[in-house]
C-alpha cells in the first residue's frame, strides 16, 4: 500500500507547474507541434480584426467590421456568397478555410499605436488569431505590422496609405492592397494638368505624421514634374481643429491652389475652413483658386458636406465604380449588392479593401495547402489577380504592395442621394501609378524574411 | 500688414471660443470651487443641440420615384421635411436653414437642466473632497457624455450649416484701404464675436447689476459668512452652474457653422481652456476673458509662415509657453486673486 505525503510546500510548487502549464499561452504549445505560431488544431480557424471602435475613425472601423463579417460568412458558405463568385482564383468553396470553419475576434486599435499593438498581441496570444488584418491610420499599421512580424503572423493591412507601409516600415509578414500615396499623385497629377493646367503654384497644409509627409512628399513631386510650384508646405498640428490661421495666409501667398494633406476630422474641418474663406470663389493670376484633397474616402465626403462639391481627389475604389467604368471592375456589385442587402447601405472603400484582404488570405493558404505564414508568404507573392472589383491587380513580391488601377474623383454637384457624393471623373491605370521597388520615396527599409513564429 | 490684421481676426475669433468656455469654467470653480473637466463636454452637448434641431426640423417623409433607382438597383425614395410641405419650400426651407440660430432657444433649456442634473446628481457629492478627486469624476463624465453622443450620432464630424445669409466672407480690406479681395473673413466668424462679447457682457451685468449676482458675488468672495446671513447661497450656486452650462452650451451652438460638431470637440477645447483659467487667475472672471482673448491672438500670430520658419514648431507649443512665462512673473495669473486654491 502506498502512501501519499501531501506537505504544504508540495502542492505549492506542483500548483505553480500545473498552473503555469495551463496559463502558457495557445500559441506557444501549438508552434512546438507545427513550427508556426497558433496553427489551428481543431476543426475552427480564429482571425483577427483590430479595428478602430473608438476614437475618429470609430464609423470607418464599423464599417470594416461589417466587411470582415461578411467576408467570414461567405468563406463558411454562408450569405449569397459575395465577390467569391467573380474572384479569378477559384479554390475558395465557402467550406471555410482548408476545411476549417472561420471564426473571428475583433479588437480596438482606438487609432493609437500602444493600444492597437495592445489589442492584436491580445488577439495573438489569448484568442490564438492566425492572421491580423484592418486600421484606419498608418502609424497604426505601421506598429502593428511590426508586431506581427515579430510574432509569427500574417498582416494584412486594411485602410493604411503611407508610402512607408510598405516602404521603409514593410515587413515580409506584412501585405497590403490599399494604394498608397505615391499612387495618389501619381494618378492625380494627369487629371490635375488637364484640369488646372501646368502653370499653377501650390500651397500645401500637411498633417504632422508618417502619412501627412509621404502624401505631401509624393504630391509636391508629382505636380513640380507637370510644371507647377510649390509656394510653402505648413505642418499643421494632427490635434489642430480650427485651420483658419493657417488658411488665412494662403490667401494672399500668391498660390492659386491649395492642396489638403489631410484625412478624417482633419480634412473636414480644413476644407470647412478653407471654404468658408472663399478660397473657391477666389481668382489668383487669372485663374480660378482650386482646392485638392489628394485622399478621399466616402465618410470624408459626408462629413464635409457641401464643401466637398467639386473638389478633386483620388481612392481606391468606390462601390459605383464597375456600373460607371464597365465589367473590368467586375466583383464591385456583386460586392455591393451582398453588403448592401445585408447593412442597407453600399460599403465604403476601406470596407472593401478588408473584404479584399480577407479573401485573399483565405485563398493564399488554400493554394499553399497550408497556414503557416511562410507558404502564405510565398502564395501571396507575385500573385496576379482578378474580379475583386479593382480590375487585375499584382501583389508585388518584392515590397508586398498590390497595383492595381487608381480612381480619380471628384465631390458631387448634385449628389441624386446620401450615397452619391463622389463622382468618378477617371481611372488611372496600373501602369501610370507603378514605381521600382527602390523608388526614394521608399527606400530605407528592408522587407526581411518571413517569420513562422517558431 | 494684411497679414496682420487677418491674424488678429483670427485671434478675436479662436479667443472668443476660449474665453466663453474659460468664462464658464471659472463661475463653477468661483462658486463652487469644483475643477470641472466635463465642461469641454458641455460646450460638445451644445454644438449637437444645433445638429439635434437641425436633423428634428428635417424629419421627412419618403416617396418613391420610380424614374429612379437607388445603389440595390430598386426604385429610389424621396425625402420631403414635413416642415417643408407643411409650410411651402420658401418658409419651411428657411425655418431649417436658420436652425443653428434656432437652437439657441432650444439649447438654453436643456443646458440649464443638464447643468442642474450634474450638479445635483453628482458633483454636489465632491464639494468637500480634494480637488484631484474632483478632476477624476469630471473627466469621466466628460468621457461617458461623449460616448454617448458618438453612440448616438456616429464618430464622423456632422456638417451644420449657417443661414444662407451668413455664408460667404465679408470684405475687411476695403473698410481699412486696402484692395478689394486682400483681407476678407467669414460672416459667421464675425457674428461668433459678436455673439461671444455680447454672452459675456451679459454675463458680466447679471453678476454686476442685479441682487443675485451681487449675493454671488459676495459668496465666491466669503461663503461662510453669506450663509450666516441667512442667505442660502447653495441654491444659488447651483443655478450658477446650469448659467455656467448654458454659456459653454451656446459658445458650442454657435460654434457648429464654424466647425462641423464632433463628439470629440469638447477634449479639444478642454485643455486650452484650462491654460487660458490658469493664465488668467483660478476664479477671476475678466482673467478668463482676457487670458481667453490673448491666447487666441497669439496662437494665431504663432501659426503664421514667417513666425514657424523662424522657430519650427512654435504654432502646436506658443500657449503652454506663454502659460510657463505667466505663471513664472505671476503666478496666481494674470488677474488672479490671493488665496485662491492656496489653501
Amino acid at each position: 500500500m502506498s502512501r501519499m505525503n501531501l506537505t504544504r510546500r508540495g502542492v505549492i510548487k506542483t500548483g505553480a507547474i500545473a498552473g503555469a502549464g495551463l496559463a502558457m499561452p495557445t500559441y506557444l504549445s501549438a508552434q512546438t507541434e507545427s513550427g508556426f505560431t497558433n496553427a489551428p488544431a481543431g476543426d475552427s480557424v480564429t482571425l483577427g480584426f483590430n479595428v478602430p471602435q473608438s476614437g475618429p475613425y470609430a464609423d470607418e472601423g464599423a464599417d470594416e467590421l461589417r466587411a470582415f463579417e461578411l467576408a467570414v460568412e461567405h468563406l463558411n458558405g454562408e450569405g449569397d456568397g459575395g465577390m467569391l463568385s467573380t474572384f479569378s482564383s477559384k479554390v475558395l468553396d465557402g467550406t471555410g478555410i482548408l476545411g476549417k470553419k472561420v471564426t473571428f475576434v475583433t479588437g480596438d486599435t482606438q487609432t493609437k499605436s500602444d493600444a492597437a499593438r495592445a489589442s492584436a498581441q491580445s488577439m495573438i496570444q489569448k484568442d490564438g488569431a492566425i492572421m491580423i488584418s484592418g486600421g484606419s491610420s498608418s502609424g497604426v499599421a505601421v506598429a502593428v505590422q511590426s508586431l506581427c512580424q515579430e510574432a509569427g503572423i500574417i498582416y494584412m493591412n486594411g485602410l493604411t496609405h503611407s508610402n512607408d507601409t510598405t516602404g521603409k516600415d514593410k515587413k515580409a509578414n506584412g501585405f497590403r492592397h490599399f494604394f498608397n500615396a505615391y499612387m495618389s499623385a501619381a494618378a492625380l497629377a494627369p487629371v490635375l494638368k488637364q484640369l488646372y493646367g501646368e502653370d499653377r503654384a501650390a500651397y500645401h497644409l500637411t498633417a504632422d505624421y508618417t502619412w501627412g509627409w509621404t502624401q505631401q512628399e509624393s504630391i509636391q513631386a508629382s505636380t513640380e514634374a507637370l510644371g507647377w510650384t510649390t509656394v510653402n508646405n505648413v505642418l499643421t498640428p494632427l490635434a489642430a481643429t480650427d485651420f483658419s490661421s493657417y488658411i488665412t495666409p494662403v490667401l494672399n501667398s500668391g498660390a492659386d491652389v491649395l492642396v489638403l494633406n489631410h484625412y478624417g476630422g482633419n480634412m473636414v474641418n480644413s476644407l470647412t475652413n478653407a471654404v468658408q474663406f472663399g478660397l473657391r470663389d477666389k481668382q489668383v493670376n487669372g485663374k480660378n483658386f482650386e482646392i485638392v484633397v489628394p485622399l478621399y474616402s466616402e465618410l470624408m465626403a459626408k462629413g464635409a458636406g457641401a464643401n466637398i462639391k467639386g473638389i478633386v481627389g483620388s481612392q481606391n475604389w468606390d462601390w459605383k465604380v464597375e456600373n460607371v467604368m464597365g465589367d473590368k471592375y467586375v466583383g464591385s456589385n456583386a460586392f455591393v449588392q451582398s453588403f448592401g442587402n445585408k447593412y442597407g447601405f453600399p460599403p465604403s472603400q476601406a470596407a472593401h479593401t478588408c473584404y479584399a484582404q480577407t479573401l485573399l488570405y483565405a485563398d493564399a493558404v488554400t493554394r499553399a495547402g497550408s497556414f503557416n505564414p511562410c507558404a502564405v508568404v510565398e502564395a501571396l507573392e507575385d500573385f496576379e489577380f482578378d474580379g475583386l472589383g479593382n480590375g487585375p491587380t499584382l501583389y508585388r513580391g518584392a515590397d508586398h504592395q498590390c497595383f492595381k488601377d487608381v480612381l480619380v474623383v471628384k465631390g458631387a454637384e448634385n449628389p441624386e442621394n446620401e450615397f452619391n457624393l463622389v463622382e468618378i471623373v477617371e481611372v488611372t491605370p496600373t501602369e501610370q501609378v507603378t514605381y521600382d521597388a527602390e523608388h526614394p520615396m521608399f527606400a530605407g527599409g528592408a522587407l526581411g524574411s518571413c517569420n513562422p513564429g517558431a | 500688414m494684411d497679414a496682420i490684421i487677418l491674424q488678429i481676426l483670427n485671434g478675436l475669433d479662436k479667443g472668443s471660443a476660449y474665453a466663453l468656455i474659460a468664462l464658464g469654467l471659472t463661475l463653477i470653480f468661483g462658486t463652487l470651487g469644483v475643477v470641472n473637466f466635463a465642461h469641454g463636454a458641455l460646450f460638445m452637448i451644445g454644438a449637437f443641440c444645433a445638429v439635434t434641431l437641425q436633423r428634428i426640423l428635417s424629419i421627412s417623409f419618403e416617396t418613391v420615384d420610380p424614374t429612379k433607382t437607388d445603389f440595390l438597383g430598386n426604385p429610389s425614395t424621396v425625402d420631403t421635411p414635413y416642415i417643408v410641405h407643411w409650410f411651402g419650400p420658401e418658409v419651411g426651407g428657411g425655418i431649417i436653414d436658420w436652425s443653428v440660430p434656432l437652437a439657441i432657444l432650444f439649447a438654453i433649456p436643456i443646458m440649464i437642466a443638464i447643468g442642474f442634473i450634474m450638479e445635483r446628481g453628482l458633483i454636489k457629492h465632491f464639494y468637500k473632497r480634494p480637488h484631484a478627486d474632483q478632476i477624476l469624476v469630471t473627466f469621466g463624465l466628460a468621457i461617458v457624455l461623449q460616448e454617448v453622443i458618438k453612440y448616438y450620432y456616429g464618430a464622423n464630424p456632422i456638417q451644420t450649416g449657417a443661414p444662407e445669409v451668413f455664408r460667404g466672407s465679408f470684405d475687411f480690406g476695403v473698410l481699412l484701404g486696402f484692395d478689394p479681395n486682400v483681407i476678407i473673413y467669414p460672416y459667421w466668424r464675425l457674428v461668433y464675436f459678436a455673439f461671444a462679447a455680447l454672452i459675456i457682457g451679459a454675463v458680466f451685468a447679471f453678476l454686476q447689476f442685479t441682487t443675485f449676482g451681487m449675493v454671488v458675488r459676495a459668496g465666491m468672495a466669503d461663503r461662510e459668512t453669506v450663509g450666516l446671513l441667512g442667505i442660502n447661497i447653495d441654491k444659488r450656486f447651483t443655478i450658477m452652474f446650469g448659467l455656467a452650462a448654458a454659456v459653454a452650451g451656446l459658445a458650442g451652438v454657435m460654434y457648429a457653422p464654424i466647425n462641423a460638431p464632433n463628439y470629440h470637440m469638447g477634449m479639444d477645447f478642454l485643455v486650452l481652456s484650462f491654460v487660458v483659467v490658469v493664465v488668467g487667475g483660478m476664479g477671476s472672471l475678466p482673467g478668463a476673458v482676457l487670458a481667453g482673448f490673448l491666447l487666441g491672438i497669439l496662437e494665431s500670430f504663432a501659426s503664421m509662415t514667417q513666425v514657424i520658419d523662424l522657430i519650427p514648431g512654435i504654432n502646436q507649443i506658443i500657449i503652454y509657453v506663454v502659460a510657463i512665462i505667466v505663471l513664472l512673473a505671476r503666478p496666481r495669473g494674470l488677474m488672479g486673486r490671493k488665496g485662491v486654491m492656496e489653501e
